[in-house]
């Protein structure tokens, strides 16, 4: 690793000093397209993201592409019901590494307002890895554009090499998840036991 | 990863959503769920003859939040909140529906400030809806981008209106049971006096470069025809029924709230078609904007609030009742039944954006698959609403 004094000195001289992971992190973080998707009422909220006032632009997310196969985030705005879920994961599964996922507002966390409706699905994590989480009902732009600030720092911090390595550069580490079926009574499987650990949550005394 | 062998080809008779089997250059297409012009989770499935649609069914169901059902385990109050996110463009149109029909059940009488701060949050509302609706049209016909970002820069100015009023931006939870939930800030009127003496500029200009426009002329009119007797029957309400030509406004009909006190035209339609369901909605926001206008001047000073109003422990005596308002996407309804307990014994929706999604097929039939989605586009539906 380089020095960070010598690093500015250099700077100051007009000599970028920099390493392939420094550079890679950087130009990925600063292009992350986002599926045009929209589930619900975060969906406009998202869109109003989008546009002049907000501009999303101004972080390189503006291309909002309508297929799986382009994008690199999925933004889940809005209530996932029983019936949307498999189309989600399906979509999830399109994308191709490295891929994200911000979930946005309290349904597409827990099932918010929405949680005891027999319809839906109690929070997107139980289906896919979710990187993060915006609450709100629903969350203003500015916390759309704080998120996508947040995963841009998570993304330049990812390592290239070594034990700590993202989920796209291991072989081992799936990149599809099953999709589940829109059964009778629930999703078959209702939920994904392999990713959705929850901490048990254990009473005083 | 599984890579596709020539065995895992299969080829299958076509069929269609009924099993029917398609012949010659017919096939089936499955626009949605996830798909940028189905305004949400919405699918149709589609029957091409090459570009032209001969069968259309759509599929709903993908955003059921369960709202009714929720509803009715809920207090009376409880189930404010949700009506905000049924139609998440119109919140306060939503709001006031459902207090219309709680006070008809329980004979609440509103304030006459409250009144007039309900008209003028409806017309708000009405005026962001269509300002937001024109720029989806728009998008749908292939103008992406531009027509959109200006009609949400128009939008937000509303919606700021409803931030410093409500504290939310979309999700407002305002209307309560004989009256408002509080008093409008200092210096709301005149911010708001400002939004709409600034509006009628935006929508010259949205006008001159639109309504005239060539291509927009040519995609839209002789578009999804809609006669006014089918119309009828298929009980369409709103801008899609006077764009039909028939005069129906629940505002004129119904007078609820003051509405009998403000002068304002019903602006119709003559061919139904796509370029009419536009511009009504331009003319309605001229129409919002006199209302506004004269509401704006004559608001009294008085409590928002029926005194006896109670918002805890809020039992209405058993019976049933319907309160319906002219929402900016049609009738909107909410019917209740109460057995004396604190929750409805039935709760029960009428969307307007459902029911005038019902004779979507008989409007595409024998147009291209680009017309299905301007069509979609014009009947203004909010899955929200459609799917409850």
């Amino acid at each position: 690793m380089i020095d960070e004094g010598l690093k500015n000195e250099l700077a100051k001289q007009g000599v970028v000093a920099t390493s392939l992971q420094e550079l890679y992190n950087w130009g990925r973080s600063n292009s992350v397209w986002p599926l045009s998707f929209g589930l619900a009422c975060c969906a406009i909220e998202m869109i109003a993201a989008s546009m002049s006032r907000w501009d999303i632009s101004r972080f390189g997310s503006e291309v909002f592409r309508p297929s799986p196969r382009q994008a690199d985030l999925m933004i889940v705005a809005g209530t996932v019901t029983k019936k949307m879920a498999p189309q989600v994961v399906r979509l999830y599964n399109q994308m191709p590494e490295p891929k994200y996922v911000i979930a946005m507002g309290a349904c597409a966390i827990s099932g918010g307002p929405f949680k005891q409706g027999y319809n839906v699905l109690k929070g997107i994590d139980r289906l896919l890895p979710v990187d993060i989480h915006i609450p709100g009902c629903p969350p203003r732009p500015e916390a759309l554009l704080h998120a996508l600030i947040a995963l841009q720092e998570k993304i330049a911090g990812e390592k290239l090499t070594g034990p700590n390595r993202p989920r796209h550069l291991r072989a081992d580490a799936p990149s599809e998840f099953p999709v589940p079926e829109f059964g009778p009574h629930d999703l078959v499987p209702p939920k994904n036991d392999a990713l959705w650990k929850p901490i048990p949550f254990v009473r005083a005394g | 990863m599984n890579r596709p062998t020539p065995e895992s080809f299969v080829v299958r008779p076509r069929v269609d959503h009924e099993g029917t089997e398609l012949e010659g250059d017919m096939l089936e297409v499955s626009m949605g769920p996830q798909h940028p012009s189905t305004h949400g989770v919405f699918r149709m499935d589609v029957v091409l003859d090459g570009e032209t649609v001969v069968k259309l069914k759509p599929v709903f169901g993908y955003l059921h939040r369960n709202h009714e059902k929720i509803a009715e385990g809920t207090s009376y109050l409880g189930s404010m909140p949700y009506t905000d996110r049924l139609d998440y463009f119109c919140s306060l149109t939503n709001n006031w529906a459902y207090a219309l029909a709680v006070e008809r059940l329980a004979g609440l009488q509103v304030p006459e400030r409250a009144e007039y701060i309900r008209v003028i949050t409806a017309e708000l509302t009405r005026l962001q809806n269509h300002v937001g609706l024109c720029g989806f049209l728009l998008q749908d016909m292939g103008a992406l981008g531009t027509p959109l970002m200006w009609a949400f820069r128009q939008r937000e100015k509303v919606l700021d209106l409803f931030e410093s009023l409500t504290g939310a931006r979309m999700m407002c939870n305002y209307m309560r049971f004989g009256g408002c939930r509080c008093d409008l800030p200092a210096g709301w009127l005149e911010q708001a006096r400002t939004v709409v003496a600034d509006f009628p500029a935006f929508l010259r200009e949205f006008e001159t470069l639109l309504s005239g426009n060539e291509i927009l002329m040519a995609r839209t009119q002789g578009v999804g025809r809609l006669s006014p007797e089918l119309a009828v029957a298929g009980s369409v309400t709103g801008p899609m029924l006077r764009a039909s030509g028939v005069d129906y406004d629940v505002r004129k009909v119904d007078r609820y709230g003051i509405y009998d006190r403000f002068e304002f035209r019903v602006p119709l339609g003559d061919h139904g078609d796509v370029y009419d369901r536009y511009m009504i909605r331009v003319l309605e926001m001229h129409e919002s904007l006199a209302i506004l206008r004269q509401a704006l001047k004559g608001i009294p000073g008085g409590p928002v609030i029926d005194p006896k109003a109670k918002l805890r422990g809020f039992r209405p005596k058993p019976g049933e009742s319907y309160g319906r308002i002219e929402g900016p996407k049609g009738e909107l309804g909410f019917y209740l039944v109460s057995d004396g307990g604190p929750n409805p014994y039935r709760y029960r929706i009428r969307p307007p954006s459902f029911i005038n999604l019902t004779l979507l097929e008989d409007m595409c039939l024998g147009r291209s698959i680009a017309d299905a989605v301007i069509i979609l586009g014009s009947v203004d539906i909010v899955l929200g609403e459609v799917d409850r």
